[in-house]
C-alpha cells in the first residue's frame, strides 16, 4: 500500500495516476507493436499477422487514452462520429480493386482533415488573449503551424487526387498549368509563412486567429495548386507524397499534444510514404525535388512522329500456336489490362500454359497500375500466385532467355526508346528489357499511340508480333486456341 | 516539456521507418500503403482527447467530432481492405 501511495503522490493526485502510470505504458507496447504490425507486412507468409498487430496496437491505445481522460463526458457528438466512421468506412473497404487507389487518396484526405482540425481546436482552445496565451509556446505554435498546414494541403491535394484517379468528368485529366503558376505558388507560399512566422511571434494578439484562418485557407488553395498540375501517369508518385506529407501531419499533431505514440505512428507512415516516392520518382524518372515542390507533371506532350512503319500481326490462333511451341512465357501486364477487366481470362492463359508445362511469369514494373504496388494486387485477385510475379530488376536479366514475351495493356514501360532515343520524353526511364526475349507479342486496340503520346518502336521491330484487338477478347480467344487442341 | 526528448523520438522513429519499410517487397506496396493509413489514423487519440474533454468551448469540442469521424473512417476501411488484400496473395499449391 505503501508504494501504491507513493507512485500517487509523485503523479499528482489520484486523478492523474491512470495517465501516469497506466497509459505511457500501453502507449509503448503499441509503439512497439505498430513497428511489428510493419516487420510483419515484409513477408505475404506473415503479413496478415502484421495487421492483427495493428489492430491490436491501435485498440490499445484508444482504450488507454479513453480511460486515462479524467474530465471524459459522454458526449452525443462522439457516439454519432464513431458511428458516421463506421458506416462510411465499411464500405470504403469493399471497393474493387481497381478502386483501391481513390480510396487511398481519400483515406489520406481524412488523415490530413483530421489533423487540420486539431491542430486548429488546439489553437482555439489555447487562445487567450487576457492572459497572453501561456500554453502557445513558440515550439507548439510551430508544430501547430505545420499541422495544420501539411494537414488541410494533404486534405484538398488528396481530394484532387481522388478526383482525377475516379475520372471526374470536371477535372482535367491531362496537367492542368497556366502561365505564372510558379510566380503564384511562391507567392501564396511565401505569404503562407509570412503569417506563419507572425503567429507564432504573438500568439496573443486580436488579429492573430485571423492570420490563422488565413493561413488554413491557404493552405487549403496549396493542395488543390499542387496536384491540379499533375497529369495521370504521375498518380503513383502523387498518392506516395501525399501518404507522406499525412504521416508527417500526425507527427506535427504529436508535437502538439505532447504524444509520443503520435510520432512514433506519424514517422512510420511518413517514412513510408517518403520511400514509395523515391522509388516512383527513379521508375519514372523524375527528380524527387520537383516533386516535392509539386514542380512536376509537366509531361512534354509533343506530337510523336507518325511514320507510319510497317507492323505484323496476327491472328489469336497463330499467338497461341507461338505460346504452344514456346517453353518460357513472361507477361507483362499494364494498367489496361485491368481497364479491360481481362485480368482472370489471363489467369486461364495461365493455367492453359502451365499445364502444358510451360513456365510462365508476369514482370511488374513499379508503376504498373495507378499506386505503387497496384498491379500485384490485381493479380493476386485473380488467383495467380505471388511467386509468378516478378520485380523489374530481378526479371530484366531473364529477358534474353525468354521465347515468348506478351505485352497486355502496357506501352511506356517497354518502349525501348527509353534506353537510347535522347529525344523521347521518357529518355532515361528504367524499363522492363522485353525487346531482348525470342518474341514479343503486344496486344493492343490499334497503332494509337498511348496516353503519353509518345510512338512505341517496339512494335516495329521484326521480332514483334501484334494482335489488335480488346484485351479480354484476345485472351480469351488464345485461351480457347489452346484449350480446344488438348483433347 | 522536453522537446528535445520528443524530436529524438521522432528521428529515432523515422529511421526505423526507413529500414522496416525497404523490408517490405514491392509486391506488397499497395497493402503496405493502405497499412501505414490505418496505423498513422493513431491521430484518433488527438480527436478524443479534443471531442471528449468537457472543459473545452463546444464549438472545439465539434472540431474535434470531426476530425474523430475522419481517423475512424481511416480506422475502419485502412485495416479492413489491407486483410481482404493479403487474404489474395497465395502461393502456387503443389500439383498444380
Amino acid at each position: 500500500m505503501t508504494l501504491f501511495n507513493t507512485l500517487l503522490a509523485s503523479a499528482g493526485g489520484e486523478q492523474n495516476f491512470f495517465a501516469h502510470y497506466i497509459k505511457e505504458p500501453v502507449y509503448l507496447i503499441s509503439a512497439a507493436l505498430f513497428i511489428f504490425s510493419l516487420m510483419w507486412l515484409g513477408s505475404p507468409r506473415t503479413a496478415r499477422k502484421g495487421v492483427y498487430a495493428g489492430v491490436a496496437a491501435m485498440l490499445l491505445a484508444v482504450i488507454a487514452t479513453w480511460a486515462a481522460l479524467d474530465t471524459f463526458d459522454y458526449f452525443t457528438w462522439i457516439i454519432l462520429a464513431l458511428v458516421a466512421g463506421f458506416i462510411v468506412g465499411y464500405p470504403l473497404s469493399r471497393v474493387a480493386l481497381t478502386a483501391v487507389p481513390q480510396r487511398t487518396a481519400l483515406s489520406h484526405a481524412f488523415g490530413g482533415l483530421a489533423a487540420g482540425l486539431v491542430g486548429t481546436a488546439k489553437f482555439w482552445y489555447w487562445f487567450e488573449p487576457e492572459t497572453g496565451s501561456p500554453n502557445l509556446t513558440a515550439f507548439r505554435m510551430i508544430a501547430i503551424i505545420l499541422e495544420i498546414i501539411l494537414g488541410y494541403l494533404t486534405f484538398t491535394g488528396s481530394l484532387i487526387a481522388a478526383g482525377k484517379l475516379m475520372e471526374l468528368k470536371w477535372l482535367p485529366q491531362r496537367p492542368w498549368v497556366y502561365k505564372g503558376q510558379q510566380v503564384v505558388n511562391l507567392g501564396a507560399f511565401g505569404l503562407a509563412l509570412l503569417l506563419g512566422v507572425l503567429v507564432i511571434m504573438f500568439p496573443d494578439k486580436g488579429w492573430s486567429p485571423w492570420a490563422f484562418g488565413i493561413i488554413i485557407l491557404l493552405a487549403l488553395n496549396f493542395g488543390w495548386m499542387l496536384v491540379m498540375p499533375i497529369g495521370g501517369a504521375d498518380m503513383p508518385t502523387v498518392i506516395s507524397i501525399l501518404n507522406s506529407y499525412a504521416g508527417l501531419s500526425a507527427v506535427a499533431m504529436g508535437f502538439v499534444l505532447d504524444n509520443k505514440l503520435l510520432i512514433v505512428a506519424g514517422a512510420l507512415d511518413g517514412s513510408s510514404g517518403f520511400i514509395l516516392s523515391v522509388l516512383m520518382c527513379k521508375a519514372m524518372n523524375r527528380s524527387f525535388t520537383n516533386v516535392l515542390f509539386g514542380a512536376f507533371g509537366q509531361v512534354q506532350t509533343t506530337v510523336a512522329t507518325t511514320t507510319q512503319k510497317a507492323v505484323r500481326s496476327a491472328s489469336p490462333e497463330d499467338a497461341s500456336q507461338l505460346m504452344e511451341m514456346a517453353s518460357s512465357v513472361v507477361i507483362v501486364p499494364g494498367y489496361g489490362m485491368a481497364v479491360a477487366q481481362a485480368q482472370h481470362k489471363v489467369r486461364e492463359l495461365y493455367d492453359a500454359l502451365t499445364k502444358r508445362g510451360i513456365e510462365v511469369r508476369f514482370a511488374i514494373h513499379p508503376v504498373a497500375g495507378r499506386m505503387p504496388g497496384h498491379m500485384n494486387v490485381l493479380l493476386a485477385e485473380a488467383d495467380i500466385p505471388y511467386d509468378k510475379l516478378w520485380e523489374m530488376d530481378d526479371i530484366n536479366s531473364e529477358f534474353p532467355t525468354v521465347d515468348v514475351v506478351l505485352v497486355i495493356g502496357a506501352n511506356d514501360v517497354v518502349n525501348p526508346a527509353a534506353r537510347h532515343d535522347k529525344t523521347s520524353p521518357i529518355y532515361g526511364m528504367p524499363i522492363l528489357e522485353v525487346d531482348k526475349a525470342r518474341t514479343v507479342m503486344a496486344i493492343k486496340r490499334s497503332m494509337n499511340p498511348g496516353f503519353a503520346g509518345i510512338d512505341n518502336e517496339l512494335y516495329y521491330m521484326d521480332k514483334t508480333i501484334m494482335v489488335f484487338g480488346d484485351a479480354k477478347g484476345v485472351v480469351g480467344d488464345i485461351v480457347k486456341a489452346l484449350t480446344s487442341k488438348l483433347h | 516539456m522536453d522537446f528535445m526528448s520528443y524530436l529524438f523520438v521522432f528521428m529515432l522513429s523515422t529511421f526505423i521507418g526507413f529500414m522496416v519499410i525497404r523490408g517490405v517487397s514491392p509486391l506488397l506496396h499497395t497493402p503496405l500503403m493502405s497499412l501505414t493509413n490505418a496505423i498513422s489514423a493513431i491521430a484518433v487519440v488527438g480527436s478524443i482527447v479534443v471531442a471528449g474533454s468537457k472543459d473545452y468551448p463546444i464549438g472545439v469540442r465539434i472540431l474535434g467530432a470531426v476530425a474523430l469521424f475522419a481517423s475512424m473512417t481511416n480506422i475502419v476501411s485502412g485495416f479492413l481492405i489491407t486483410d481482404r488484400m493479403l487474404k489474395m496473395f497465395k502461393k502456387q499449391e503443389p500439383g498444380k
